[in-house]
């Protein structure tokens, strides 16, 4: 009896592995919530790239609190999904939710943010940009389109003291470090918006002659740049043309100015964290294969030479 | 009695002083700050800028001073802002400029509208009542924008930013006439003898038959339509409404510009237009940072000591003790 019974048991429960096999995954993300453009369109294209490979993905929207994003990791562990996606909204303080994650053998993948290294054993991968990257791609454009002549550059820089500000701008400096031709003679903070682009682009260009000695602007983000290009507008300057450009992010509105010749260059932060995320989760799930710590995403680099128009339009639908 | 010494004006000479000190610090780090010229049938300059700038922090103080006057506060202009650019924008493009002005001002009015009730109808604290918009506005703004920049291309409503009135740019001249009309409706009636009655002591002003409650409401509702006239103005100056970001923090601001222009937060005098001057003290010094080349690190401390310094300069107690100081050692 006691042996017939242990039987039934496991034929159930290797009849429910062959279908946990043979069913779709299913994946819970906890994301942070909308608060910028970018944010929203991450969701977009992480729904988007789940259905391209039949993962059911359920998205969990913390409204920024680090509690309803354990919240939600602990709902998605009693669900019972394969795998849990998190973008932290904090670096700190998920030890205890992801143990339990651990123990219940789910796997958790970082999106777009690492989270403290003293939990590095805690999940399997993640999936970032690299900020320090991104500032050195558009510091090598700015070079390589300045060639020898002297370049006077002005910088707008995110908020201060915020890590990706820092970031782009030291890699921006290890970009165009060695070349005695470019030279950053002005920086200051625009703290990530187009107003605060604008106020400090119009300040810069009275401080530098009427604009007539600055050669290029960069950017640490494409919406400040939208404001600097309109300053250089009012103050009758071609953004593009008398003044290069460069951001990074890769909004639909730089697209926009690009395609109308007053943008010359941006950095892509794609939105796309879920894909490479997804193509990990299938390979480890299915073959056992782990991924590496950290995957980091293409920072791509796009000009007028790339269609701008027909990316504005792919771009534009996003939630940007 | 009759053999008056001459004195400069009673109030005002410090706020002005500062402005000029202030200015004329810009003009030593950036020796072209007083240059102007013409730009496509626009003045431009360092100048312009200060105005043109600090015409939305303006505007919030012409409403903000009057309510502070009634011994209030109001909170919600930063976020009353972001409504009124939100619903500019989105409605650029499909609505002739009369209903878009009329929307995002009516807005504005409502924001104002519930402030007063809050505070005058159920007697609700000033600082809480409009805390409750001045979070709650913001996500109002976000769920108009859809959490998105909304940008238009509508020229008519872009000339609010962009444009030009005899060389100035629109939301200085916006400013001029609604501190213009302000101060008639203020000055040129009762009202204002009204408000610094209420906020110098608001019970005996009502026994003294002062319709206080509508005058309170009044004043809200003003505060609420200066907001939204400052919103539209910012959402024109960037073609687009940010909901996250529009108005962000400019309460304080406004609060500032008022207390530098000698308007106490306990109520009663007030100065409208040096509550304009002191917007003005606020945005010459940002600009003066800007154009200084300074580390952007430095910004916060540079303003504060400046606050610090005008603020001090006004202080009686520090004044008393100069004179003080003097007569010793005569």
């Amino acid at each position: 009896m006691k042996l017939k019974g242990i039987l039934i048991a496991s034929a159930i429960a290797g009849a429910m592995s062959a279908n946990a096999q043979a069913r779709d995954l299913t994946v819970g993300f906890s994301q942070i919530g909308s608060e910028s453009g970018w944010r929203a369109a991450e969701t977009t294209v992480s729904k988007s790239e789940a259905k391209r490979r039949n993962v059911t993905l359920k998205i969990a929207d913390a409204q920024q609190k680090q509690e309803n994003q354990i919240k939600a990791i602990r709902s998605f562990i009693a669900q019972g999904v394969d795998a849990v996606f998190l973008a932290p909204v904090v670096s700190t303080g998920w030890d205890s939710v992801l143990k339990e994650a651990k123990e219940a053998k789910i796997p958790v993948v970082l999106l777009d943010r690492d989270i403290d290294p003293a939990g590095k054993d805690l999940y399997l991968t993640a999936v970032t940009s690299d900020s320090v990257h991104e500032g050195k791609v558009a510091g090598d454009w700015l070079v390589k389109t300045v060639g020898s002549k002297p370049c006077n550059v002005v910088e707008l820089q995110g908020t201060v003291g915020a890590s990706v500000a820092t970031n782009r701008k030291k890699g921006f400096e290890n970009g165009i470090a060695g070349q005695a031709n470019i030279k950053l003679v002005r920086s200051q903070t625009g703290d990530f918006t187009r107003a605060k682009g604008k106020e400090v682009m119009e300040s810069f260009i009275k401080a530098e002659g009427g604009g007539k000695s600055i050669c290029a602007v960069y950017a640490h983000n494409d919406d400040m740049m939208v404001g600097a290009i309109q300053a250089m507008k009012e103050a009758g300057l071609k953004p593009g043309k008398d003044i290069l450009t460069v951001s990074i992010d890769a909004v639909p509105d730089i697209f926009k100015a690009m395609a109308a010749g007053e943008a010359n260059a941006t950095v892509e932060l794609t939105p796309n964290m879920a894909g490479p995320a997804l193509d990990a989760l299938v390979a480890y799930k299915a073959k056992g294969t782990v991924p590496p710590k950290w995957i980091q995403t293409e920072s791509k680099l796009y000009t007028a030479s790339d269609n701008p128009k027909a990316i504005y339009d792919s771009k534009k639908g996003l939630g940007y | 009695m009759s053999a008056m010494p001459f004195r400069l004006p009673r109030i005002g000479t410090s706020q002005v002083a500062a402005l000029l000190a202030i200015l004329a610090m810009n003009w030593l780090v950036s020796p072209q700050f007083f240059e102007i010229r013409l730009q496509d049938g626009r003045l431009f300059g360092s100048l312009i800028d200060v105005l043109n700038r600090g015409a939305p922090v303006a505007l919030l103080s012409l409403g903000m001073v009057l309510v502070v006057a009634m011994r209030g506060i109001d909170l919600s202009v930063g976020a009353v802002m972001a409504i009124a650019g939100a619903i500019a924008a989105s409605l650029a493009d499909s609505h002739s400029l009369p209903v878009v002005l009329a929307a995002a001002l009516g807005a504005g009015l409502l924001c104002g509208l519930w402030n007063g009730i809050l505070v005058a109808v159920f007697g609700i604290q000033p600082i809480v009542a409009t805390l409750i918009l001045m979070v709650a506005g913001r996500g109002i703004a976000q769920l108009i924008t859809e959490g998105r920049i909304v940008t238009f291309t509508s020229p008519s409503l872009a000339w609010f930013g962009g444009g030009s009135v005899l060389g100035l740019p629109p939301p200085v001249v916006l400013t001029l006439a609604m501190l213009v009309l302000t101060l008639v409706i203020v000055r040129g009636t009762a009202l204002g003898l009204l408000i610094e009655a209420t906020g110098a002591n608001a019970k005996a002003s009502a026994l003294a038959g002062v319709g206080t409650r509508l005058i309170t409401i009044a004043t809200y509702v003003w505060c609420g339509l200066c907001a939204a006239l400052a919103g539209v103005v910012a959402a024109a100056d960037i073609l687009g409404a940010d909901a996250n970001n529009a108005g962000l923090w400019l309460e304080l601001d406004a609060i500032l510009a008022v207390v530098i222009g000698g308007t106490s937060l306990l109520g009663g005098r007030f100065s409208l237009v040096l509550a304009v001057v002191g917007a003005l003290i606020i945005q010459a010094m940002n600009t003066g940072i800007l154009l200084s080349g300074f580390p952007p690190e430095t910004n916060l401390i540079v303003k504060a000591m400046v606050v610090l310094a005008v603020l001090l300069a006004q202080s009686p107690r520090l004044s008393g003790l100069a004179t003080f100081l003097r007569g010793k050692s005569r």
